[in-house]
C-alpha cells in the first residue's frame, strides 16, 4: 500500500503534463468547433461534412491517431521549416484536440437544430439579426448541451491522453506503460488511479458549469470554471518551477521493454552524477524513436544494430556484426547526423538456447554441434519465430533439420524446455530467464543471426557536447550479455521485483568503470 | 388607390407558392391606418402566409407589399421587423430571461434600455401586475404568457400589430378577455391591427374589417355587419353559419 502512496506522490511532474495537455487540447477543440457547429446549424450540408469527418476520426484508435501526426507534421516541416517539433506536445495537442473534436461538434449541432422552432420565430419576428440571435437566444438555450459536450470530450481527452507517452509527451501514461512492460502492476495502478481521479475531477467541475447553465444559475458556472481554471494554472506553475534549472536537460529516450527502460535509467543517472538535468521520454513506440533522436524530441537512446539494419537502411542482407555496426555509424553521421557514440558491449539478438543438460549430454557449443543432432531433437519457438528471416536464415545455414517443430506463447517457451517437452528453443539474449535458467545460448560460428549489437544514439543536437560523450563514454563496452540479462531479471521475475531505476543502480555498481 | 388618404399597408399582386403549391394568388389589397382586420379563412388557406409577407418571416414569391409607401423588401428585415409588433399562438417567451427582460427585448435590439417604469407601463396595459417583471416565463399561465407576449410585441411602440391566431391555444374565457383588451388597446394606441384568426365569432366581435380567404385568395372583404347581414359570398356565410348554429342549439337548451 505504501509502495502506491509513494507511486502516485511520484507523479506530480507528469499529472501536471497531463493537465495542461488536455486542457490544451479541450481549448482547441472547442475553439475549432463551436464556429463549425454555428455555421453547420446553418447550413445542412456543412453539418454532414463535418460530424461525418468527426465521425470518421472518432473511429480512428487514439493510438493510430496520436502516431499518425508524426508523419503529418513531418510533412509539414517541409511548410513551417525544420524547427517544427515532430513529437512530444504538439503531435500529441494536435491528435487529442481532433479527438475532442466530435463531442463538442455533435452535441453543439444538436442542441442549435432543435431549439425549439417557437423561440426561433419570436427571435425573428422581434427583428434579431442573425448574430443578436445566436448571441442572445441560441447561445444561452444551447449552453447546457454545448457544455455536456465539452465535459464528455474532457473526460475522453483525460482518458486517451495517456496514449501521448508513446510519442515522447510525458503525461500520466508514463507510468502505466513502463509498469505495463516491466510488470510493475504497482505503477499502472498508480497512473490509473491519477487519471481516473482527474477524469472525475473534471467531470465534476465540468458538471457544476454544465449544471449552472441548465438551471440558470450563474454563481455555478462562475464557480466551476473558476475551479477548474485554478486546476490548470496551478498544474503551469508547478511545472514552471521544475523547469526552473539552469543546468542543461538531456531528454532520454526509452522503447517499451524492461531493458530499455533499466539503459535509460542507467545513462540518466550517469549524467546526473556529471551535472545535467535529465528527463526520461520512456515507452515510445519503436516506430517513431529512431526519428525522435533524429529530430533532437530526444537526445540519447539505446538502440539495435539489426533494428535500425532493417528499420532505417531497409537492408536484407547480413554483413556481419563488424560491418554492420561500422556501416550504421557511417550511415547515421551521413544521413540523420545522429551520432552512434559506441557499443554496449551485450547484444540482444535472436539466438538458440539449450538446458546445460542438453549441452552436456550432446556436446553443444556452437549451432553447427547442434546441426548434427537436430533430427533427434525438438525445437520450440514463439508463434512469430518460425515466419521470421532469421529462423530461415539459421535453419539454412547450417542445415537444421528437427525432429519436430512447435510453437508456445514467450511466458511456455521456459517452461518446456524444462519439462523437456522441448529441446532447444529460440529466445532473445540478453533476456534474464536465461541467466535464472541457466540457459546455454549456442554460439554462431557463420554468423548467420543478424546482430543486434546494443548501441548508444546521441541526438544531432548534443552529438558535439564533449561532456556528455566523457560521462557516458565509461559505459561503452562495459556491459556483457551476463549482467545484462541479471539486471533484466531483477526487473522481470515475479519476487522481489526490482524498479529499473533499482536495476540500474545495480548495473553501475556491477559493470566496470 | 382606392380613396383620398393613402393606404398604411398595402399589398400589391401578392403571391407566394411553396414548390408546386400556391399558398398566396395574386393578392391586391389596401389597409387604412387603425383598422382592425381580421383574416379568416379554413386552415391551409394561406391567411398566415400573406401576413407573414408583411414582416419578412415569409419572402414573396411575386408582388409587393408596401407598408407605409414603402417596399418591405428595401431594407434589412430585422430592422423592418422591430418597427412591427408580432404576435403568435407559440407566444415565444424565451426561458432564460425574466419577463421584465422579455418585454424589454425589442429595444435592446436597438441598444436602447428600456426603463423599469416603462416596462410596469406595459405590463399594466396588458392587464398584468408590475411585480411579475422578474419572475420567469415558466412561472405564469399560458393566458399571463400571451399578455407578457402583446406587452413585448407592443414595447417597440410600433403602429403595426400583427397577430398569427393569437389566442389559439387559450381557454375560452381568458381568450375572450384577452381579445376585448387587444380591441381596447387597437383603440387606445390608434394601432393598426392584422389578426389571423380561424374563429369567424372572434373576428366578427373585434374587427373593423373582416377578409375571408380561401385557397389562397380573398374572397370576401366585408364589415362584420355586412357579413352578418349576408353579404361576402358562400365561403364567408359558410364560416358565419358555425356560430349562429351553436347559438341557436343554445337557445334551444335553455328553452
Amino acid at each position: 500500500m505504501s509502495a502506491l502512496v509513494e507511486a502516485l506522490l511520484g507523479l506530480g511532474p507528469q499529472m501536471a503534463e497531463h493537465v495542461l495537455l488536455c486542457a490544451a487540447a479541450v481549448a482547441l477543440g472547442i475553439a475549432v468547433a463551436l464556429p463549425l457547429a454555428v455555421w453547420a446549424s446553418r447550413s445542412p450540408p456543412v453539418a454532414r461534412v463535418t460530424l461525418g469527418f468527426a465521425s470518421l476520426v472518432q473511429t480512428i484508435p487514439a493510438l493510430a491517431l496520436l502516431a499518425l501526426f508524426f508523419p503529418i507534421l513531418l510533412a509539414a516541416r517541409a511548410l513551417f521549416g525544420e524547427g517544427l517539433p515532430t513529437l512530444g506536445f504538439l503531435p500529441a495537442w494536435l491528435a487529442l484536440a481532433l479527438y475532442a473534436l466530435l463531442p463538442i461538434l455533435r452535441n453543439a449541432v444538436i442542441a442549435l437544430t432543435n431549439l425549439d422552432a417557437e423561440l426561433i420565430e419570436a427571435a425573428d419576428g422581434l427583428g434579431m439579426t442573425s448574430w443578436q440571435k445566436l448571441r442572445l437566444v441560441e447561445a444561452p438555450l444551447a449552453a447546457p448541451y454545448v457544455m455536456a459536450g465539452i465535459r464528455t470530450a474532457s473526460v475522453w481527452t483525460i482518458g486517451a491522453a495517456t496514449l501521448a507517452t508513446t510519442i515522447g509527451q510525458r503525461s500520466l501514461g508514463d507510468p502505466i506503460f513502463a509498469g505495463l512492460q516491466t510488470q510493475n502492476w504497482v505503477l499502472v495502478l498508480a497512473g490509473c488511479i491519477a487519471s481516473a481521479a482527474l477524469a472525475l475531477v473534471a467531470d465534476g467541475l465540468l458538471g457544476l458549469v454544465e449544471r449552472g447553465f441548465a438551471m440558470r444559475r450563474p454563481r455555478l458556472v462562475i464557480a466551476g470554471a473558476l475551479l477548474a481554471l485554478a486546476g490548470i494554472a496551478g498544474a503551469a506553475v508547478s511545472l514552471l518551477e521544475w523547469r526552473d534549472d539552469a543546468r542543461e536537460t538531456v531528454v532520454i529516450g526509452a522503447k517499451s521493454f524492461s531493458e530499455q527502460y533499466i539503459l535509460a535509467r542507467t545513462i540518466g543517472q550517469v549524467l546526473a552524477q556529471a551535472g545535467f538535468a535529465v528527463e526520461y521520454r520512456e515507452g515510445l513506440g519503436s516506430a517513431v524513436v529512431h526519428n525522435a533522436v533524429a529530430s533532437n524530441a530526444i537526445d540519447v537512446l539505446v538502440d539495435y544494430t539489426g533494428t535500425l539494419w532493417t528499420n532505417q537502411l531497409e537492408r536484407t542482407d547480413n554483413p556481419g556484426r563488424a560491418a554492420m555496426y561500422e556501416q550504421i555509424v557511417r550511415w547515421e553521421a551521413d544521413t540523420t547526423g545522429v551520432r552512434v557514440l559506441g557499443r554496449l558491449g551485450f547484444e540482444n539478438a535472436y539466438g538458440l538456447a539449450v538446458t546445460q543438460e542438453t549441452a552436456h549430454q550432446y556436446g553443444l557449443a556452437t549451432i553447427a554441434d547442434l546441426a548434427r543432432v537436430a533430427p533427434q531433437l525438438t525445437i520450440g519457438g514463439d508463434p512469430e519465430w518460425f515466419e521470421r528471416p532469421e529462423w530461415v536464415a539459421v535453419r539454412d545455414a547450417y542445415g537444421l533439420r528437427f525432429a519436430a517443430q512447435r510453437t508456445y506463447a514467450p511466458t511456455f517457451m521456459y517452461n518446456a524446455l524444462r519439462s523437456g517437452e522441448a529441446d532447444v528453443i529460440s529466445a532473445y539474449t540478453s533476456d534474464g530467464r536465461i541467466a535464472a535458467e541457466n540457459l546455454v545460448v549456442l554460439e554462431d560460428p557463420h554468423e548467420a543471426l543478424p546482430s543486434y549489437d546494443a548501441i548508444v544514439l546521441v541526438s544531432p543536437r548534443m552529438a558535439g557536447n564533449a561532456q556528455l560523450v566523457a560521462a557516458l563514454q565509461p559505459l561503452l563496452g562495459a556491459v556483457d550479455v551476463e549482467t545484462m540479462r541479471q539486471a533484466n531479471y531483477a526487473v522481470d521475475r515475479d519476487e522481489d521485483k526490482r524498479s529499473p531505476e533499482q536495476a540500474a543502480e545495480w548495473l553501475l555498481s556491477a559493470i566496470p568503470r | 388607390m382606392n380613396g383620398a388618404p393613402p393606404a398604411f399597408l398595402c399589398f400589391d399582386r401578392l403571391s407566394k407558392s411553396y414548390d408546386s403549391v400556391i399558398a398566396v394568388r395574386e393578392v391586391s389589397l389596401a389597409i387604412a391606418a387603425g383598422e382592425f382586420v381580421a383574416l379568416v379563412g379554413a386552415s391551409g388557406s394561406g391567411k398566415s402566409t400573406l401576413l407573414k409577407c408583411i414582416n419578412r418571416l415569409v419572402e414573396p414569391t411575386s408582388g409587393r407589399v408596401l407598408l407605409d409607401g414603402q417596399d418591405v423588401l428595401a431594407g434589412p428585415p430585422a430592422r423592418l421587423r422591430r418597427r412591427i409588433g408580432y404576435v403568435f399562438q407559440g407566444v415565444g417567451l424565451f426561458p432564460h430571461m425574466s419577463v421584465g427582460e422579455n418585454v424589454a427585448l425589442t429595444p435592446r435590439l436597438e441598444g436602447e434600455v428600456l426603463a423599469a417604469a416603462r416596462i410596469a407601463d406595459l405590463l399594466e396595459l396588458v392587464e398584468l401586475d408590475p411585480a411579475m417583471a422578474d419572475r420567469l416565463p415558466t412561472e405564469l399561465s399560458g393566458g399571463q404568457r400571451q399578455r407578457v407576449g402583446v406587452a413585448r410585441a407592443l414595447a417597440g411602440d410600433s403602429h403595426l400589430l400583427l397577430m398569427d391566431e393569437p389566442f389559439g391555444a387559450l381557454d375560452p374565457i381568458t381568450r375572450g378577455q384577452l381579445g376585448e383588451r387587444v380591441r381596447r388597446l387597437h383603440d387606445q394606441l390608434e394601432l393598426t391591427t392584422l389578426m389571423v384568426t380561424h374563429d369567424m365569432a372572434e373576428a366578427l366581435l373585434l374587427a373593423t374589417r373582416v377578409l375571408v380567404m380561401d385557397a389562397g385568395c380573398i374572397v370576401a372583404d366585408e364589415t362584420p355587419q355586412a357579413l352578418l347581414a349576408g353579404a361576402g359570398g358562400e365561403v364567408a356565410q359558410a364560416l358565419i353559419e358555425v356560430p349562429r348554429e351553436q347559438a341557436r342549439r343554445l337557445a334551444g337548451i335553455s328553452e
